[in-house]
């Protein structure tokens, strides 16, 4: 505990948790959008696309000054995003080959800028690695009120307009009806990706970025069906993995922050999807075992039943392996399963064959029951 | 032989022009099968194959190295299907969730494991092509560079991928139903397609990195796309561009002093743009000029419809003159007379003074195209 408040009265560790609750506000509320609206792996060419405009910025101002760092890699995002539109809307190309020609390219011109401003051997460029992967440590204090005001003011353009854009969001056609201007909240929705990366270049770094722009959206969407509550725990899963993945990274020499972030989000993202009430795959998964299980055993009471009004003989001794011969498949487990629940009995039979069984009162109760539940075609 | 092997400047110009074949060879079906983003996807999470090998053998490239790619490929995609199957995520949400992981992971593991190996954060990303002619084996007596020994290799490898299930590929490419109706299991093809698209990602990875490959894969099928329709000629333009972005890019990156690499992946794009703009049907250029031609030969049509509707009016001489033009059709008078003169040169329209008379050739387009359904008189 005395650790912990040793931890987090440290400067840099400061730095690091308030860059990571930004990173999780951002990325929470601008990636619902981008996951709902399917444009996921915009996000991805999006962060890539921000490397050349570090490097421009960087070259503008010649330092490593975070507020044109944020502008040029703002700039050079949404030209990436206006590219595969032109190549889309003007040509037959499809758009996973525009997204992926422009996330390959802009980083191929980032890589090619980084390498010039390297040779320019200018003393102050060593910081611009750090954008590729993150690295939290490496915050300012200016950095931060940089990538705060960037923070609330898209926060407070999803505020203003978020009827407007939840409505473009779940109903385009609807929404172009009521009057709408559709096409620009659609373009403002997609810059907003932008934005997301844009304040995540610090923490997380151009290569990964996709990944916060996904994880806290679908983690989130996983325990909540309301837009409002969706985008409020994204913010909270953001910050979550935001903060893990920082701290460890500022408490450990040389490990990148971008990594340990993704890797929280993605295992929230995976208990999300096995545990969440209701829609969580594992109780999917126990539902349907359970249901094969009552069914096997709904089978094999009426099975024994008609047999027993076949023979016209209520007692009726069945034999396992005629029972499993005519079920197709391994029937012991549901007749113990029916013997535990008082429905059937084993009897004396002879020696050398099967076990023989019979229904119980009980049994033949719940057999007429369930038959009297099904269909002609059925029983 | 010595010479040219120990040429650098050749075995890295090789090298690129090696990633550029096999990555479009690849890259084509790829992009066809709209599958382009799946090598970003690959090509990332591969970082994390190459460096769970390198952890078990120590072993940096060669046979092991590319088999553990093909499986990280074939994982990454396998998972991603079985992320999208729970229906719990969209398929472009289960791409972008699976492939960070295992990157993340591949980077973490190497920040961790591989401080001291050569290999590191930025060899990952960018990879080394200026140093591919100082990693050397000694065959027949030639030291040969180890990239183009397996980039060669891969590239082989991917060309008899291409040609031997050629009428496969094209098939399930373009008519999966049909492909998996006739019995040729399209699904296996594609996970050959994406194991390969692993494999070859593997041998260029110490060239060009894990996100430069990206380009290298989807641009060129995609420049090649807008300048053909045909399968064989889109493969060999693709090819084509490949290498001359390797070829170009070199000088280029020689001349600016910025990474190879980078330059030859955004020569790639150089093309693509040529393609955009140029393109002899799907050019933004041969778009604009056939729309042009269009409005152009539409105009001419309203103008013989107006001689025709008027030719036998009692009002003939004030309808059909060149002034009437203006007035009655609200044209411009550089448009009427831009119409005028291309319809004459057509052989559409007579002048006589102000007058204007249809030819027969004139009268029979009016006519084809007020009474569709009348039989021709010529």
């Amino acid at each position: 505990m005395t650790g912990l408040v040793e931890l987090l009265s440290d400067y840099t560790v400061q730095n690091v948790a308030m860059g990571a609750v930004l990173l999780g506000i951002a990325s929470g509320v601008l990636g619902c959008f981008a996951v709902l609206r399917q444009q996921s792996l915009l996000g991805d060419t999006l962060a890539h696309a921000a490397l050349p405009g570090v490097c421009i910025g960087f070259l503008i101002a010649g330092t490593r000054d975070m507020g044109w760092i944020m502008a040029g890699a703002l700039g050079t995002s949404i030209l990436a995003a206006l590219f595969v539109l032109a190549l889309t809307r003007r040509t037959r190309i499809k758009t996973d080959a525009g997204l992926g020609s422009a996330l390959g390219l802009t980083f191929a011109a980032g890589v090619v800028l980084l390498t010039y401003i390297q040779g320019q051997s200018n003393a102050s460029q060593g910081g611009l690695d750090t954008f590729l992967f993150g690295q939290a440590a490496a915050t300012l204090r200016s950095d931060l009120w940089l990538m705060g005001g960037v923070t609330i003011a898209a926060v407070a353009l999803v505020l203003g307009c978020w009827k407007q854009f939840k409505l473009v969001t779940f109903d385009p056609e609807f929404a172009r009806a009521v009057g709408l201007p559709v096409a620009l909240l659609e373009t403002v929705l997609t810059a907003m990706i932008a934005l997301a990366v844009v304040i995540g270049l610090q923490m997380v770094g151009v290569v990964l970025m996709t990944s916060m722009v996904i994880a806290p959206a679908v983690a989130a969407r996983q325990w909540v069906k309301r837009l409002e509550h969706m985008v409020l725990l994204a913010v909270g899963v953001g910050i979550v993995s935001g903060l893990v993945g920082a701290l460890i990274s500022a408490s450990v020499q040389n490990l990148a922050t971008g990594p340990l972030v993704v890797l929280a989000a993605t295992a929230i993202v995976a208990v999300s999807i096995l545990l969440a009430p209701g829609r969580g795959v594992l109780w999917e998964q126990i539902r349907h075992w359970r249901d094969r299980r009552t069914i096997g055993q709904r089978q094999m009471l009426t099975t024994l039943y008609k047999l027993a009004a076949h023979h016209r003989d209520p007692d009726y001794p069945a034999e396992t392996g005629m029972l499993d011969s005519f079920h197709g498949t391994r029937t012991q487990r549901a007749l113990r399963q029916l013997q535990r629940r008082g429905l059937v009995e084993p009897v004396a039979h002879m020696p050398g064959e099967g076990r023989h069984w019979v229904l119980t009162e009980a049994g033949r109760r719940e057999a007429e029951r369930v038959l009297k539940t099904m269909t002609p075609e059925m029983a | 032989m010595q010479a040219l092997f120990g040429n650098s400047t050749l075995m890295i110009i090789l090298t690129g022009a090696l990633v550029g074949v096999a990555g479009s060879l690849v890259g084509t079906f790829l992009v066809l099968r709209r599958n382009a983003m799946l090598s970003d996807a690959i090509s990332h999470s591969i970082v994390f194959g190459i460096v769970i090998v390198w952890l078990l053998t120590r072993a940096q490239s060669g046979p092991v190295q590319i088999v553990g790619a093909a499986l990280t490929g074939v994982l990454t995609v396998f998972l991603t299907e079985l992320v999208a199957r729970t229906r719990r995520v969209k398929n472009d949400a289960a791409i972008g969730l699976v492939f960070p992981a295992l990157f993340a992971a591949g980077v973490l593991l190497f920040n961790l494991y591989a401080r001291d190996v050569h290999i590191d954060e930025h060899t990952v990303l960018l990879g080394e092509i200026g140093f591919v002619w100082l990693d050397t084996t000694a065959i027949a007596g030639l030291d040969v560079p180890n990239a183009i020994i397996w980039m060669g290799l891969v590239t082989l490898l991917d060309a008899a991928f291409v040609v031997f299930f050629f009428k496969e590929l094209k098939l399930s490419t373009f008519d999966p139903q049909l492909a998996a109706a006739l019995g040729f299991a399209p699904g296996v093809l594609f996970y050959a397609l994406l194991a390969l698209t692993s494999t070859t990602a593997v041998a260029a990875f110490d060239a060009v990195g894990a996100v430069l490959f990206v380009a290298f894969v989807i641009v060129p099928p995609t420049a090649a796309y807008l300048l053909t329709d045909r399968l064989v000629p889109m493969l060999l333009i693709g090819a084509g561009i490949g290498v001359a972005s390797s070829i170009s890019g070199y000088w280029l990156a020689v001349a600016a002093d910025v990474s190879i690499g980078g330059m030859m992946a955004l020569m790639t794009g150089a093309f693509l743009l040529l393609a955009f703009l140029l393109g002899p049907r799907h050019g933004l250029l041969a778009q604009e000029w056939r729309r042009f031609g269009q409005r152009h030969a539409d105009a001419s049509r309203t103008l013989v419809v107006h001689l025709y509707e008027h030719e036998r009016s009692a009002r003939v001489d004030e309808e059909n003159v060149v002034s009437a033009l203006e007035h009655h059709l609200g044209w411009s008078t550089a448009r009427a007379r831009a119409v005028l003169a291309r319809s004459l040169k057509h052989g559409l329209v007579l002048r006589e003074g102000d007058m204007l008379y249809l030819t027969p050739r004139g009268r029979e387009t009016a006519r084809a195209l007020t009474e569709p359904w009348a039989p021709a008189e010529i």
